[in-house]
């Protein structure tokens, strides 16, 4: 290959799509055995009756067959073997709510559910908010429009909290949004762009009349 | 990626869809078996691998467990109904406000949606000494880490203490206490009924567990009797963020009053001692009286008599104090 379409090879494929890539295309094989390296010797011997590996997880709107651990996390599932890299580890405790995702429409800290204990249920993740044709879910666009974050780390936990809370409640006082979304934390502190984002989106979620 | 820490240790996990397959299961693997219902204690222990489990039994697939449901003039609330359910669930608003209350103080939404008024009952205490894995006391050694001369105990316990300082951590055993609950504990043994009073135990008692429950027993269900429904109550929980933190102190109180006469009363406060705290000292001496400063004055003294601070914590006392006496002023039907 010629070096100027290696170069434009390159540039045409960005460092997270790659690496979004190769988590989807498989290589999960080798990644997760290094993540999960020293478990597998005990479970050469499974007890009988205990959970089946492999699984089928609805993840936002799709079937998704999966080889999950008995002491794999959720958070683990999405980012580690299915690629869904927009579900963030902050704390791993419970603590943060940057892995908030929708289990049934619920919000729950992805890190601290086991994947065995959501096999059935509707999950849905920050990739998963997106319309058919790649437009902004109305959160989405709220917290776009009013530069709601910062680094953003916590965003897509907090979106999905404010998707919750919308669901329940379609006109959040201010109050109201700030006790919804109480189990997120921001480390940048823009607590105060947070639920003026809110606010907007309870607005663009309403139905023109 | 550096080390990955915080993946828990490899176990085998137990899914039954019923009752009896969990009881098996408990009674096959006995104390190498752990009880699995929101998770939200579980975790912390099996990530920090302070606590190595080989077998994790689900509840979550047990059909039985859930739900909550009429039972004579009262309630029966599943075990594994989520903390979510229990704080808006509409017969608990209206008959026993002061457990709606409780668990709508726990946590953060999120764990309220995965947390289980069974979880939030049977959870370990606090101490971060202990969590952390420190072979104190509580963990089958012979010291405790929280009363030593430089140790950070501000959280700890002002009664009872034995050994071990640690606290209740629950929000809603106070709330159930006050109510006069009973909880419905199983085993292959059979079941049986202990007043929620008498769930919880003491460092003297048993320095390794915090409710009666053996390693082979489970919690299935919480009665709630229709005696203190629509009667005034109180809740209240002092912590020091207003989301996301275990109280400092909380309490919660049911009264009887009859034309202005405190006829009876239960009082119960978390967070002071390694189990929910009957104030029945305060509940005596307040009964045949009316509800005045005098009455109130005299509940706050009896409320602290015996107490005793460690180091850090000695603002507990003013604290529940205040809050008795609040909790009998305030309770509103």
């Amino acid at each position: 290959m010629e070096i100027q379409e290696i170069l434009t090879a390159k540039r045409t494929v960005s460092r997270r799509a790659f690496i979004k890539g190769v988590i989807a295309a498989g290589a999960t094989v080798s990644s997760a055995s290094y993540l999960f390296r020293g478990t597998e010797v005990a479970h050469a011997q499974r007890a009988p009756g205990a959970v089946e590996r492999l699984v089928t997880l609805r993840v936002n709107g799709q079937d998704r067959r999966v080889d999950v651990l008995p002491q794999e996390t959720l958070g683990t599932t999405l980012r580690y073997k299915l690629g869904l890299t927009g579900t963030k580890y902050g704390c791993d405790r419970a603590e943060c709510g940057a892995c908030t995702v929708l289990v049934d429409g619920e919000t729950h800290y992805a890190c601290s559910m086991l994947t065995h204990q959501v096999r059935g249920a509707e999950i849905v993740t920050i990739e998963g908010l997106e319309g058919p044709n790649g437009e902004l879910h109305p959160v989405q666009q709220a917290v776009y429009d009013e530069t709601g974050f910062q680094c953003a780390f916590c965003a897509p936990g907090f979106i999905l909290a404010m998707v919750a809370m919308l669901n329940e409640n379609p006109n959040p006082t201010r109050a109201e949004a700030a006790q919804s979304l109480s189990g997120n934390l921001c480390r940048c502190g823009d607590y105060d762009k947070i639920l003026t984002s809110a606010m907007r989106a309870a607005e663009y979620s309403r139905p023109t009349a | 990626m550096g080390e990955i820490r915080d993946m828990m240790g490899t176990f085998e996990l137990f899914q039954p869809m019923e009752l009896e397959g969990a009881l098996d299961l408990l009674r096959a693997h006995g104390s190498d078996a752990w009880v699995l219902s929101g998770g939200m204690d579980t975790f912390d222990w099996l990530k920090d691998r302070a606590k190595s489990p080989r077998v994790v039994v689900d509840l979550g697939s047990i059909e039985e467990l859930k739900g909550i449901e009429a039972n004579g003039d009262g309630i029966r609330i599943g075990a594994m109904a989520k903390v979510s359910e229990v704080a808006t669930h509409p017969e608990i608003l209206a008959r026993f406000p002061v457990l709606a209350q409780a668990a709508e103080k726990v946590a953060t939404p999120q764990i309220r949606n995965q947390g289980t008024l069974g979880g939030n009952l049977c959870q370990d205490t606090r101490c971060w000494y202990y969590r952390s894995g420190w072979p104190c006391y509580r963990a089958g050694g012979n010291i405790c880490y929280a009363n030593a001369p430089n140790s950070l105990n501000r959280e700890h316990c002002i009664f009872e203490a034995n050994r071990c300082v640690a606290v209740s951590p629950s929000d809603t055993a106070p709330a159930l206490i006050a109510l006069e609950a009973e909880m419905e504990i199983q085993s292959v043994r059979g079941m049986q009924r202990v007043s929620a009073e008498e769930f919880f135990i003491g460092p003297g008692t048993d320095i390794t567990r915090m409710t009666v429950l053996q390693p082979s027993d489970l919690l299935t269900g919480i009665h709630i009797p229709g005696t203190w429904a629509g009667r005034p109550s109180y809740f209240e929980k002092v912590a020091d963020r207003k989301a996301w933190d275990f109280a400092l102190v909380n309490v919660a109180s049911t009264l009887d009053v009859r034309e202005g006469v405190i006829y009876e009363a239960r009082i119960v406060v978390g967070g002071v001692a390694a189990r929910p705290l009957r104030m029945h000292r305060v509940e005596n001496a307040i009964a045949g009286r009316p509800i005045n400063d005098e009455t109130l004055e005299e509940a706050a003294r009896q409320a602290v008599q015996g107490a005793r601070p460690l180091r850090f914590n000695d603002f507990k006392i003013a604290l529940t104090r205040n809050l008795v006496k609040r909790s009998i002023r305030e309770a509103r039907a």
